[in-house]
């Protein structure tokens, strides 16, 4: 495993690192708690909430790693990181390599460590969980790395092979497969239909979990290397497929994300003061709305966010951040069932968030201008487990109760985007609007891959950057034969 | 950044803007339109497109100052830029031969029915045209509209100009005197929403053309959600183009007032 890598696990080093100290001595020391800012104050500003480790911190956390011969972390980790690599670096103290062995696989290493549910990926699968001890922080770790190991060196730009692909869509998904294919030598031109690059990096996941500064650093070093990035360009609409392809692209991946965002179907949906969590989020985290910019947003005071997933808990914990006294969670399933981040639901309680666990909403009630005043909400049972093997939720006959709010931000999911599904002639599509593709992420247009949630219909990040990594293997292999070919 | 080639003042809230841009020119059609950002932390506001010069490169937009971000949208002047114009948005008219067609715009309403004129004229339709406002000053695009229409009237509330009366008044006389077989409308909601009414009375299929709240305009928000029929729909990737008759234009003009209870 890993014989590519810069930092291989028979590397000299590591072997003399291995037998500096014992699997007991590593085993020894708790795992390091982050740093987070105080909840009363955190809710009065944007600033991130957990605070990064010291490189004290750090390098004794990356001690506990017992750099196992078969790592099975790695087995977790949807972009096959070197996770024993790049740690066993920062053990040594050296953070310019252990980022670099992260980049290797990952062109968003600081997003990840801030973002990817670790503890359902590489965490979960480390040896510590079988002692009965608290897993390695890797996501902490590969943070740290990310942060601190960025180095002055200039960057060199790979030779280039002549060939030019393009990417729709600069999010997760997008931006991974740039940064492979530009290693191998492509020219890579990145389209965006948005204003700013970064797609849900930057509309979506709020400031406090993941600030914008540490996308743009990451989308500055992918331009360092060469992609191209072009805003304000809807392919499908300001550019066609035969425009793309007229441009010399041998190869087109297609990432552009999620799209309409569901609702409910229930009475009073389309009131004021009822909206989705991507514009809420878009509002506040793309357009500045509340901050610096010129877009409005509704503030409200009592308000109640509709759904148990991280955008559900990126939305309350932003409501609370822009004032409201009374922050709750609607959720039709108990806690346990909750799909969002367990460290999301702690910090969202922690900042004084209500949970409303198995209510369901079913009406929303005007006022005289129309303007959510209430909301009725359905109390609800666990029945029998479902085809998500989540147990069911049953409506409780008659428990209805009337909730005052003002604000109601629905973040129940997304329909696929279908700009590109709708433009796009003999493009495949499946039953839910997703892109069809095959195993290599390959659609039925020949030159077209395509990854994240246009394919998923709404995933994770950490799964949208595999797709990316995943279809930039494919593209190469076929851009490979066919120029061999011809 | 696109740059403002040329400016023209209509009146004291309404400003043509041609701007460079030049793929949006080379790709929209009639019934598309774009969303401009002016200034670096300005909002994202859906404007239609009035006309495009594929050659120049520009396209023509017609903005009238309701608030803070088309105040500066109209302040611009040549030479200056906006930050960020992306489209074309929207699904195009459909364009076909349909006879009869009377295309009635209102105050800036104008300004995206021009295209749908040109193209509904060229596709072989009789194409009558009635443009009301309250008042002659803001009576726009007269000449434009007249060079692609069989017949225009002119209908303003105060009589200073053409016919004293409503938009609908315009329309009614047409239909009693001539087979109508399509309208199209575009203008104030509460316009669209009588003209609807109208229509549906004598059973003259109408489309309007809706301009709701939008931030992303690709889909994404949900902003700009209406209701179609009794079922949700999204004006910037389902519209910007409705049945008329199928509007549901009360809980629409309730949504526009959404940041602004005290105008529409």
């Amino acid at each position: 495993m890993f014989e590519d890598s810069i930092s291989p696990r028979d590397a000299q080093w590591r072997e003399a690192l291995r037998k500096e100290k014992s699997a007991r001595e590593r085993s020894a020391t708790p795992r390091v708690k982050m740093t987070e800012l105080a909840p009363d104050y955190r809710v009065t500003c944007s600033e991130e909430v957990n605070c990064g480790l010291t490189p004290a911190q750090a390098f004794t956390e990356a001690i506990r790693c017992l750099d196992c011969p078969d790592p099975q972390c790695v087995t977790g980790c949807p972009v096959g990181i070197n996770i024993p690599g790049f740690i066993k670096n920062i053990e040594r103290q050296n953070v310019v390599e252990a980022l670099a062995v992260l980049k290797e696989t990952s062109a968003l290493p600081a997003v990840c460590g801030r973002v990817c549910p670790q503890e359902k990926q590489c965490e979960s699968r480390c040896i510590y969980n079988k002692m009965k001890k608290d897993p390695v922080a890797i996501g902490y770790l590969e943070r740290f790395a990310a942060d601190n190991g960025v180095s002055d060196a200039p960057v060199v730009q790979p030779e280039p092979n002549g060939h030019k692909v393009a990417v729709v869509g600069s999010g997760p998904a997008g931006l991974s497969f740039a940064g492979d294919m530009v290693k191998r030598g492509y020219d890579v031109t990145v389209y965006e239909a948005l204003h700013q690059i970064g797609g849900v990096l930057k509309y979506g996941i709020p400031e406090f979990r993941l600030p914008n500064s540490i996308v743009e650093r990451e989308i500055d070093a992918l331009a360092a290397l060469g992609v191209k990035f072009i805003k304000d360009c809807v392919i499908g609409k300001t550019l066609s497929y035969d425009d793309l392809v007229n441009e010399g692209y041998e190869g087109i991946f297609v990432a552009s994300g999620a799209g309409l965002p569901r609702f409910m179907g229930i009475p009073g949906e389309n009131l004021i003061g009822v909206l989705s969590s991507n514009e809420y989020l878009t509002r506040i985290n793309l357009m500045g709305a509340g901050h610096d910019g010129d877009t409005p947003v509704p503030v409200g005071r009592r308000v109640a966010v509709i759904g148990g997933g991280n955008t559900a808990m990126d939305s309350v914990r932003t409501a609370r951040r822009m004032g409201a006294e009374k922050a709750m969670i609607v959720y039709r399933r108990s806690e346990a069932e909750m799909p969002a981040r367990v460290e999301e639901v702690h910090h969202a309680r922690q900042e004084g968030v209500e949970f409303l666990t198995l209510c369901n909403p079913v009406e929303y009630i005007a006022d005289e201008k129309g303007a959510v005043r209430a909301m009725r909400v359905q109390r609800m049972e666990l029945g029998e487990p479902d085809a998500s093997g989540r147990r069911s939720p049953v409506a409780i006959p008659g428990a209805i109760d009337e909730v005052e709010v003002d604000l109601v931000i629905v973040s129940v999911g997304v329909s696929p985007n279908p700009l590109i599904p709708a433009n796009f002639a003999g493009l495949d599509v499946t039953g839910r609007g997703t892109i069809a593709v095959d195993d290599n992420l390959r659609s039925s247009l020949h030159i077209l891959f395509a990854g994240g949630d246009i394919v998923r219909g709404g995933a994770t990040v950490i799964l949208a950057m595999g797709d990316g990594r995943h279809a930039a293997a494919s593209m190469h292999e076929q851009i490979q034969k066919q120029s061999k070919q011809s | 950044m696109n740059k403002i080639v040329a400016k023209e003042r209509f009146s004291e809230n309404v400003v043509k803007l041609v701007v460079e841009a030049p793929l949006i020119a080379r790709s929209r059609k009639p019934g598309h339109f774009v969303i401009v950002i002016c200034g670096e932390r300005g909002e994202r506001i859906p404007l239609t497109i009035a006309e495009a010069d594929t050659v120049a490169g520009t396209i023509t937009l017609i903005i009238q100052a309701v608030g803070e971000s088309t105040r500066k949208i109209c302040a611009l002047e040549p030479g200056e830029f906006l930050t960020d114009v992306v489209g074309p948005l929207g699904r195009a008219t459909k364009i076909e031969k349909y006879g009869t067609v009377v295309c009635a715009g209102g105050g800036v309403g104008v300004a995206p029915l021009l295209p749908i004129v040109r193209a509904m004229k060229e596709a072989g339709n009789r194409v009558i045209s009635v443009l009301a406002a309250r008042t002659k000053d803001l009576i726009i695009l007269e000449k434009q509209v007249r060079e692609y229409s069989d017949e225009v009237i002119i209908m303003t509330d105060d009589g200073s100009y053409g016919t004293k009366g409503l938009v609908t008044n315009g329309i009614e006389e047409v239909i009693n005197r001539t087979d109508v077989n399509m309208v199209v409308t575009i203008g104030p909601a509460i316009m669209m929403k009588f003209v609807a009414e109208l229509t549906r009375r004598y059973s003259v299929p109408t489309i309007c053309s809706l301009n709701t709240i939008m931030v992303d305009g690709t889909g994404m928000c949900g902003a700009c959600r209406i209701t179609v029929d009794g079922k949700t729909r999204f004006v910037c990737v389902d519209g910007p183009e409705f049945d008329a008759h199928k509007v549901d234009f009360n809980e629409m003009m309730m949504r526009l007032r959404a940041y602004n209870p005290t105008k529409i």
